[in-house]
């Protein structure tokens, strides 16, 4: 299974080399050119019928995780987040370090040892460690040295019918969609770009973009979903099941208007599940793809995903399935007509 | 001794206080190899004996917990998020983004979500989660969780045991599943020792609630002695210095006013003549284990208590030094193997 071996490969930022290797193997017999640019994005290139325009997929390959600043005498690791990270989940969670994936645990004061100050407050990243068995600095140095990054550990694992658990959902599912999109024929020169270094600051998409030199770009992303109790409906960012996840804007970009309408027209055209997000916090590659030289269209579209960023997120295949859908779709439109993106470029008129 | 798969098999069967039925089955197995006799009584308590050379021998108990803590149902709502009840002492804070099992009609997985933190307000971020903001996430419909899913099932915290590094190993449930691999590890030392006394094993139930397995156990058996087998606090940072125990470094014998002062001073002169690594568990009053509740069952029963240091206790990724499983083990049979009257010797003030 495609999402099952992509969420248990380890690719924490910078580190993405077993993603990147994983899909580049997959990923040649469908390929016209591929190449892995000087950050370490792989652009797979697949050639139009007869192009006239270039579109650009992107997903990045990284995951949030953590990186080893120190070593304690008793032979503990000092760690700090690559990527946000919610400091209130790590307590007690299994982690792997480095590309021998050690196995390690988030240590914890067990409750019978804490005063009532302390179980009143959540533990701040900064006192916590993580045990890896070593009984002394020297051996822990071995095991672990500085600098290595140190993963979640997680399975992939399925939840009733129609939802999954995973690490690294976010955006692992990008990557599945956009080597589903390289099986398809289109008129148009698209690239596929997987991306690296998201979580920590956009760094990848930002010279992809530069380097596809692209007349339109969609963003296929794992976004949140806070569909869970005690969070007000208002409050709901995506919800599961609702479909793909359509941003209009975040933190980082402000979707072209024209193109965010005609995905969402179309997929209620063809019957396809589709959502608004509707909160603008985050952000994702589409921020410096927007930017790029003197600026591209772009929109982003997304599987929903609960307790992102954490060892558990929890996703529909009925979402993936329609985020799926609604790419192919729209990549199948602009196929038949290349004016479409010549129209969403250029702010022609473009109708389902 | 191969501990990591001793305790992955005792790992596959969840066995919340009040739950160990199936475990205990298994556990029967276990003592059957090296036991004269095993029985499984009606709280589940499972009861091997090693029978002595002595024809009017003496009875000595060994004790260690089979049960875990956990979780209840207590709700499902109309989307199907499960609310629950803790069975056990547990920090919530630890149960955000855990993985747990629920034992319904089948065995089904769950994540307990925690609200995403854009969302929280500066007072959330810094106030630990309480457990009635929790619940149980299966991505199942309500209509689905409820086809397979009841009020009162049991739900269990899941993790696979893990090695770490050369000799540590890391699970939930350990506590106290490393003390029941020790009792099976003192078994084998024995079945190569001779004992004048008869010796009774007993992997009980229900400690982690009310001690019920014990109070029920040390009632029925009568014994002269008792020895309780049970975890404590492991070596970690920011814990107090007095509390903790080196992993490592040996069981820690417990000293202190409930314990019988001669059988424990006994325990640790046997470590020191065969030279077994041990440390002191200094405990000023109730030791937090089932050694409470075995003392004053029927005229009172001279008590010991030894403990394999264990870190993270109640979380997922509990802790162990499998060397100081089976050097408790080497110590206990070595004391229980001493000639009775010795053992008198030793009981009598």
């Amino acid at each position: 299974m495609l999402l099952k071996e992509l969420t248990e490969l380890n690719g924490v930022s910078g580190n993405e080399d077993e993603v990147r290797a994983y899909i580049k193997t997959r990923a040649l017999e469908y390929a016209d050119e591929i190449k892995v640019d000087p950050l370490g994005n792989l652009i797979v290139f697949k050639k139009g019928s007869s192009p006239e325009y270039k579109v650009m997929l992107s997903a990045h390959m990284d995951e949030v995780g953590f990186i080893v600043t120190g070593h304690g005498e008793d032979g503990t690791v000092k760690f700090k987040p690559v990527g946000g990270i919610d400091e209130r989940i790590l307590l007690g969670k299994k982690v792997v370090v480095g590309q021998k994936r050690i196995p390690g645990v988030i240590g914890c004061k067990p409750v019978h040892l804490q005063t009532n100050e302390e179980k009143s407050n959540n533990v701040k990243l900064k006192s916590m460690y993580i045990d890896v068995g070593a009984e002394s600095k020297k051996d822990v140095e071995k095991l672990a040295p500085l600098g290595e990054v140190i993963a979640f550990q997680s399975k992939y694992t399925e939840m009733g019918e129609e939802c999954i658990k995973a690490k690294a959902l976010d955006d692992r599912v990008g990557c599945a969609v956009l080597m589903e999109m390289l099986k398809g024929t289109y008129s148009f020169d698209l690239y596929a770009c997987f991306t690296v270094q998201e979580e920590v600051g956009l760094r990848g998409a930002e010279v992809a973009a530069y380097g596809v030199n692209a007349d339109i770009a969609i963003v296929v992303e794992g976004t949140t979903c806070s569909d869970v109790p005690g969070v007000e409906k208002y409050e709901y960012s995506t919800e599961l099941g609702g479909g793909a996840a359509l941003t209009i804007m975040d933190r980082t970009s402000y979707a072209d208007k024209k193109l965010v309408d005609y995905i969402y027209n179309l997929a209620k055209q063809h019957n396809i599940a589709i959502q608004f997000k509707q909160t603008t916090t985050g952000g994702n590659d589409a921020g410096k793809i927007q930017l790029s030289r003197s600026g591209i269209k772009v929109a982003s579209i997304s599987v929903p995903c609960r307790y992102i960023h954490s060892p558990v997120s929890v996703m529909s295949k009925n979402d993936f399935g329609s985020v799926r859908d609604i790419v192919q779709c729209v990549l199948n439109e602009f196929s038949k007509d290349q004016k479409i993106i010549h129209n969403i470029k250029f702010g022609g008129d473009v109708n389902v | 001794m191969d501990c990591i798969s001793l305790i992955k098999q005792l790992s596959t069967y969840p066995a919340i206080s009040g739950n160990e039925k199936n475990l205990s089955q298994f556990i029967k197995q276990l003592f059957q190899e090296y036991c004269d006799t095993v029985e499984v009584d009606q709280f589940y308590n499972v009861k091997g004996i090693m029978r002595g050379e002595n024809s009017n021998a003496k009875k000595v108990m060994i004790t260690a917990h089979m049960d875990e803590i956990g979780f209840l149902v207590k709700s499902i709502d109309e989307r199907g998020f499960i609310k629950f009840a803790n069975i056990g002492g547990i920090d919530s804070r630890i149960l955000l983004a855990q993985e747990v099992v629920i034992h319904g009609k089948k065995d089904i997985i769950g994540v307990i979500g925690a609200k995403p933190p854009h969302l929280l307000t500066v007072e959330e971020v810094k106030k630990a989660v309480s457990k009635d903001e929790l619940s149980i996430d299966t991505g199942m419909k309500a209509e689905e969780v409820k086809k397979y899913i009841s009020v009162g099932d049991i739900i269990t915290l899941m993790s696979e045991p893990v090695a770490l590094n050369e000799y540590r190993l890391s699970s939930k449930s350990l506590d106290n599943k490393a003390g029941v691999v020790a009792l099976l590890g003192i078994m084998k030392e024995l079945s190569v020792l001779k004992h004048q006394s008869d010796i009774y094993f007993v992997a009980t139930t229900q400690e982690e609630t009310e001690l019920t397995g014990a109070i029920t156990t040390a009632y029925k058996i009568q014994p002269d002695i008792a020895i309780v087998v049970d975890v404590c606090h492991g070596d970690m940072p920011e814990a107090p210095k007095d509390e903790i125990y080196t992993l490592g470094k040996g069981p820690s014998v417990g000293v202190g006013p409930i314990l019988h002062s001669k059988l424990s001073k006994k325990i640790i002169d046997i470590a020191k003549e065969q030279g077994i690594p041990y440390q002191i568990d200094v405990e000023p009053g109730d030791t937090g284990t089932e050694a409470w509740a075995t003392q004053v069952s029927r005229n009172g029963i001279p008590t010991a208590l030894i403990s394999i240091p264990l870190r993270y206790m109640h979380t997922a990724v509990e802790t162990i030094d499998i060397r100081d499983i089976n050097n408790t083990a080497r110590l206990i049979a070595r004391f229980v193997a001493i000639k009775e009257e010795e053992l008198e010797g030793v009981l009598c003030f």
